[in-house]
């Protein structure tokens, strides 16, 4: 058969069923492969929608996300994703087409070196020299794609290599000698570990999406409510504890709320799963925790000891780590009576400092006021994706994530444009749950093309525009750091997103009323298929509370 | 968005601050790839992004013909070899790292050099040759090529020797190693 059906055989082999993508010269025999495959196919608008719609079906699903793009700007219009996913861990496999093999490196027509222009951005990459190989590379990517730390692996597939007839035999093991993820943490290390928790004045359980991408909120649930320990999560491990838990603090960072911080500020022990320690999290890295002892378990050893020294390092999947920890843990019967100082000190951050903003005394809608509202309207009951800014951060500390997966937004990265090709994903891989977007007006002009995708293929995703017509978290960072100063920052009046939904076939409707908008968010959600709600409100409001950059987290502002 | 903590213009001296501050101590790293398209790239490309300079790099084959040794020499850098070395592992087609210790490490390189050497000053410049257990592979009336097997120090010795009789070019490979004892590197 030809080499690009037995791509088709080994897609399915991995059981992919749906596939996001764009055609072009240089992948016409994988289209035309597409023909009789029996996958589905998404067109996209653009590849980096694509990319994207990928990522959020992996976020969503926990599958591994696949892409089809072309050669030269069809590659390249897929770095930003391919970037992304690398960031967040997104397990996605992504294929291009490249040039003929004769024309390799001559400038050929649409012939970019998307293998080395990739290579910094991507878990792994192939670039496909005989046609015989391409079976066996294609089930090693999905096998480096989803184990270990899940990153985008892509294969160059030469045009020519993918016409050629070869002898497909289906691949039955894949074996990579320089490839061995450790996925069971060391048993001393956890026994330790777990001393050094039952010990802990002051400790916090710090989780990121590492937790996610491992399946193991089940487990964190159960070993931090073995006793009563305080748990934060990471912009990007939302979900990953229930919001609602008197043991939660809410999100840790920049924007995350002050019980989070200030425990994590006072804490003697820190007990970091999947998580990395980023600038967003620790602000000034010299002043962060200054009491803390660390442990850290992490799947990917380069992650421990990076930015923080781990003082109890431990290599593992989470699930895996946070199971035994667990059992480790209630074996030695810690007293809980030993944290009661510790919950007083919190409850009183809690009580002292709940986030909070001015309502407006009329029917303006303040921003946050329109996230407490989408989350009424929706009861939670949402996959939520977001774009990136304000609404993000908003988003964040007021839809309160009960569940793993149901918020899916560029973390790492911070790609805007992000949002609604992601909604698409995460829609097409869970149609049973409803796709909202929340996004701002800067974000969704960045893929608002991706509306013909939804409409096209009948995805409903709603998407919610908190509009304030600026680019709002660099207006806010113009505002407090460069003196007010904005330069180019207003985003004016257009277009119309009611008249533009209507263009894409999508239904739009324009909110400007607090007093309603709960019923008319409801009435928005309720509407079939794709719809657009340009939701108006205070141009200038700032995301408080806040980490100034550089700054300790005792030193949050607002 | 990037870090514009504060509109004040950062200073020089700030950034200095905050760029590399190199140890002085000598890595010998033996890396074991496989020998397959771009590993030689996102090794270098790597090194180059974790902001380390490689002193010195040699690529060659093994015992083993699907895969290849990489030696590379740097200076230690303001972040820690092992962060590198983690980062290094994750590539898929890195099988092994060593960070050898000098003292039970057997590192060669080999350098050709060409001297201007005629009249009186080629006796003498034989003679340094002869000291450093070199050899002369191409002779002109005016000219010597000199080989030079030997570790990275030797070598710069011997650079330093025959420099003022007029070193015309200098061409090295940059150190390859291999463990001391039994077991393999």
């Amino acid at each position: 058969m030809r080499a690009v059906d037995a791509v088709m055989a080994c897609l399915k082999a991995e059981g992919v069923d749906v596939v996001f993508g764009y055609p072009g010269g240089a992948n016409l025999p994988t289209y035309d492969a597409f023909v009789d495959a029996g996958i589905r196919h998404i067109l996209v608008r653009h590849e980096a929608g694509g990319g994207h719609a990928a990522e959020g079906y992996a976020k969503a699903s926990g599958k591994v996300g696949v892409v089809f793009a072309t050669s030269g700007p069809g590659a390249t219009n897929i770095v930003t994703p391919l970037t992304d996913a690398m960031m967040d861990s997104v397990p996605l496999v992504a294929f291009t087409g490249q040039v003929r093999t004769d024309l390799l490196g001559t400038d050929g027509f649409q012939e970019a070196d998307t293998f080395g222009i990739t290579m910094p951005i991507v878990k792994h990459s192939f670039m496909i020299q005989h046609p015989t190989e391409i079976p066996r590379v294609v089930h090693e990517a999905f096998h480096i794609a989803r184990t270990g730390r899940p990153g985008p692996v892509l294969i160059d597939m030469p045009v020519d290599l993918t016409r050629a007839e070869i002898d497909y035999h289906p691949v039955g093991d894949v074996r990579l000698p320089g490839y061995q993820p450790t996925v069971e943490g060391n048993s001393k290390q956890i026994r330790l570990a777990a001393k050094a928790i039952a010990n802990a004045r002051r400790p916090v359980i710090y989780a990121g999406g590492g937790v996610i991408n491992a399946d193991g909120a089940d487990e964190l649930h159960d070993f931090v409510t073995s006793d009563k320990l305080p748990v934060t999560c990471t912009l990007m491990g939302l979900g990953a504890f229930p919001a609602p838990h008197e043991q939660w603090l809410g999100m840790l960072g920049m924007h995350g709320t002050r019980a989070a911080n200030y425990a994590m500020d006072e804490a003697d022990l820190i007990v970091a799963v999947g998580a990395r320690f980023d600038d967003r999290i620790t602000g000034k890295l010299a002043e962060f925790a200054p009491r803390a002892k660390f442990v850290h378990i992490d799947i990917d050893p380069a992650e421990i000891s990076k930015n923080v020294p781990a003082h109890i390092p431990i290599v593992g999947d989470a699930k895996n780590v946070l199971a035994r920890l667990s059992n480790e843990y209630r074996a030695l019967g810690p007293d809980p009576a030993r944290l009661a100082g510790w919950w007083e000190r919190i409850e009183q951050w809690r009580q002292q400092y709940p986030l909070r903003y001015d309502d407006s005394p009329d029917a303006e809608i303040k921003p946050q006021f329109l996230v407490q509202a989408l989350y009424e309207a929706t009861k939670g009951d949402c996959i939520l994706s977001s774009d990136v800014g304000q609404h993000q951060m908003w988003a964040a500390q007021y839809f309160h994530f009960a569940k793993p997966r149901r918020w899916v937004n560029s973390g790492g990265l911070g790609t805007m444009g992000f949002g609604l090709p992601a909604a698409i994903g995460a829609a097409v891989a869970n149609p049973e749950i409803p796709s909202v977007l929340l996004t701002g007006d800067g974000s969704f002009q960045m893929n608002s093309q991706e509306l013909a995708t939804c409409k096209t293929h009948d995805i409903p995703v709603k998407v919610v525009i908190m509009n304030n017509g600026y680019l709002g978290m660099v207006r806010q960072w113009q505002e407090l750091f460069w003196d007010k100063r904005y330069s180019n920052v207003d985003m004016g009046e257009w277009p119309d997103w009611v008249k533009l939904a209507e263009a894409y076939g999508a239904s739009g409707v324009r909110l400007t009323d607090k007093t309603t908008l709960v019923d008319d968010l409801k009435r928005a959600l309720a509407t079939p298929g794709p719809v657009v709600v340009d939701v108006r409100v205070t141009r200038e409001e700032n995301t408080y509370p806040m980490i100034p950059a550089g700054s300790p987290a005792r030193d949050m502002v607002g | 968005m990037g870090e514009p903590g504060t509109k004040e213009p950062l200073t020089l001296e700030e950034l200095e601050a905050t760029t590399a501050v190199r140890t002085g101590r000598k890595h010998i790293l033996s890396i074991l790839v496989e020998n397959k398209p771009g590993v030689l790239t996102r090794i270098a490309g790597l090194f180059a992004r974790r902001g380390f300079n490689i002193d010195t790099l040699a690529v060659g084959p093994t015992d083993d013909e699907s895969l290849s040794r990489i030696t590379l020499t740097l200076d230690g850098a303001m972040h820690p070899i092992d962060q590198v070395t983690k980062q290094l592992h994750k590539l898929v087609n890195v099988i092994k790292i060593r960070d050898l210790e000098p003292a039970e490490t057997v590192a060669r390189e080999l350098a050709l050099f060409k001297v201007t050497a005629d009249g009186p000053a080629r006796g003498e410049v034989m003679q340094i040759v002869e000291i450093f257990r070199g050899k002369i592979i191409d002779v002109t009336r005016r000219s010597l090529i000199i080989e030079v097997t030997g570790t990275w120090e030797k070598v710069e010795a011997f650079e330093r020797m025959v420099r003022p009789f007029g070193l015309v070019e200098m061409a090295r490979t940059g150190e390859i190693a291999i463990s001391r004892g039994r077991s393999e590197t």
